[in-house]
């Protein structure tokens, strides 16, 4: 394995100065793209997710609809100036096709396709920067994306990530601990219904530790949950603002 | 028992209510538990717990009037645009009260693509392949002809007709023909043009403002205003 540029964790402060079980800071706006039906921005620290939300609408072409529920598409995608390094082709990746699979399959759990026959619902997801967590950002950003669409949910599903570096399960990964870290675990969770829709898991984990990220990991999601929610109502109460201010 | 209070702000996922209450809305029982599937306000009705979705598409209910749009002539009746997610069919049989011969008269005689029509929902069943059937064998019903439409979201329809109508007998002061859409376009033919445009910005103003108390007051004098700088 590589060594990394930096310690990853000493004297348990991690290379960016958070304590292990803390996260970078979150920003979440909804409603940021006036064409789509819904819309959300979520950064985890640089990460920065945008998804948009079109439908439910009518299928085209007709004959992949399905006549007894709605189908949801899902989109991943990074903006060629997202990363680090060198530029990332514009082309979806074999990595970002998977990743569109899995973000789709978190979110069927809570949207209630039933309630949509024959028809679809478009979810595109754009990394505008990426540095770790990105799949765990767009989930966020994607389930709020189709909270604000209006897209009847049975919750929100809110991701974070969790990781093993240096022997210690810390929150919410950054580029450097994805890339040098021993493990990584992304989850999305559903706060009110206390379930999990997504649940990956990389690198060698013992028992107590994948347990300890697991709680880690609801730890963080109620907490991302909690801004998630006042995003939301912020949308709505700026117009009753406007009004009372006058 | 309700676990909530009016006026207040749901989520997905949010407990509304026991389910031993009555609830209305968009809500899903889950252990006992009413628990919302939108964002959405909460109003009291009575003792039912009425959750209002502050946004979303067109759900067609049996018995809706609706605005719509013909967007193909078929072999036996038209395609309907109501801005659902699923397209609208208003058969020959329900659109005309005598009886029309098919092979020597075209359907776009009496209605084509592109014309405006107000129309009842006679049926919605989701398993067909047009699921949702319209009407205009009922009143107030038919093509067409003149004035305007605006379109606001479908959730603020019940906001612009008020309670037991008070905001849409607000909004008829002004002297116009109004037919509101359930699916959220509305139908406005005024004598004077000037009106129309007044008309369709107090509409407009309702939907951006439908969460807000005091609205039907702040209504009434915007029209006020408006009639006494006209004379």
């Amino acid at each position: 394995m590589k060594k990394p540029p930096v310690p990853l964790f000493q004297n348990g402060v991690r290379a960016d100065g958070r304590a292990p079980d803390q996260m970078r800071e979150v920003n979440i706006t909804v409603g940021i793209v006036s064409n789509a039906d819904g819309s959300a921005m979520v950064s985890y620290g640089a990460t920065t997710a945008v998804a948009a939300v079109y439908g439910p609408r009518e299928m085209h072409p007709r004959h992949l609809s399905l006549p007894d529920r709605g189908v949801m598409r899902v989109r991943y995608h990074m903006a060629p100036f997202s990363t680090k390094d060198e530029r990332k082709s514009p082309t979806p990746t074999r990595r970002e096709i998977e990743i569109s699979k899995i973000l789709r399959e978190a979110l069927e759990p809570a949207v209630v396709l039933e309630q949509y026959p024959r028809s679809r619902i478009d979810v595109f997801i754009e990394i505008l920067q990426a540095d770790g967590s990105t799949r765990v950002a767009s989930l966020t950003a994607a389930s709020l994306a189709l909270a604000d669409a209006g897209v009847y949910m049975r919750d929100l599903v809110i991701g974070v990530s969790v990781g093993l570096v240096d022997g210690a399960v810390v929150l919410d990964l950054n580029g450097l601990e994805d890339q040098y870290g021993e493990g990584d675990l992304p989850v999305g969770y559903m706060p009110n219904l206390k379930r999990f829709t997504l649940l990956q898991l990389d690198g060698a984990w013992t028992r107590d530790k994948f347990l300890e990220a697991l709680n880690l990991a609801i730890k963080g999601a109620e907490f991302v949950y909690q801004k998630a929610r006042d995003a939301l109502k912020s949308k709505y109460m700026t117009i009753a603002e406007d009004i009372y201010g006058r | 028992m309700h676990l909530v209070v009016p006026r207040q702000l749901v989520f997905p996922g949010d407990v509304v209510a026991t389910a031993e209450s009555r609830v209305e809305g968009p809500v899903y029982l889950d252990n006992g538990k009413y628990r919302s599937l939108v964002v959405g306000l909460v109003e009291f009705r009575e003792d039912v717990v009425v959750i209002v979705p502050l946004e979303g598409t067109y759900r067609p209910k049996k018995g809706d009037l609706v605005v719509g749009y013909v967007t193909d002539v078929l072999a036996t009746g038209w395609e309907v645009d109501v801005r659902s997610f699923m397209p609208a069919y208003l058969p020959v049989s329900e659109a005309l009260h005598k009886h029309v011969d098919l092979e020597t008269t075209p359907l776009t005689t009496f209605l084509n693509i592109g014309d405006v029509i107000v129309a009842k929902v006679k049926d919605v069943d989701l398993t067909d392949e047009y699921p949702i059937i319209l009407t205009l064998k009922e009143e107030k019903v038919g093509k067409v002809e003149r004035g305007t439409v605006i379109e606001i979201s479908p959730v603020k329809v019940p906001r612009v007709i008020g309670k037991k109508g008070s905001m849409l007998n607000t909004l008829m002061e002004l002297g116009c023909d109004i037919i509101v859409g359930q699916n959220g376009r509305i139908w406005i033919r005024c004598r004077d043009v000037k009106d129309e445009v007044f008309l369709a910005s107090l509409v407009k103003k309702i939907e951006a403002e439908s969460h807000v108390m005091g609205l039907t007051d702040r209504i009434k004098t915007e029209i006020e205003k408006w009639k006494t700088g006209k004379t």
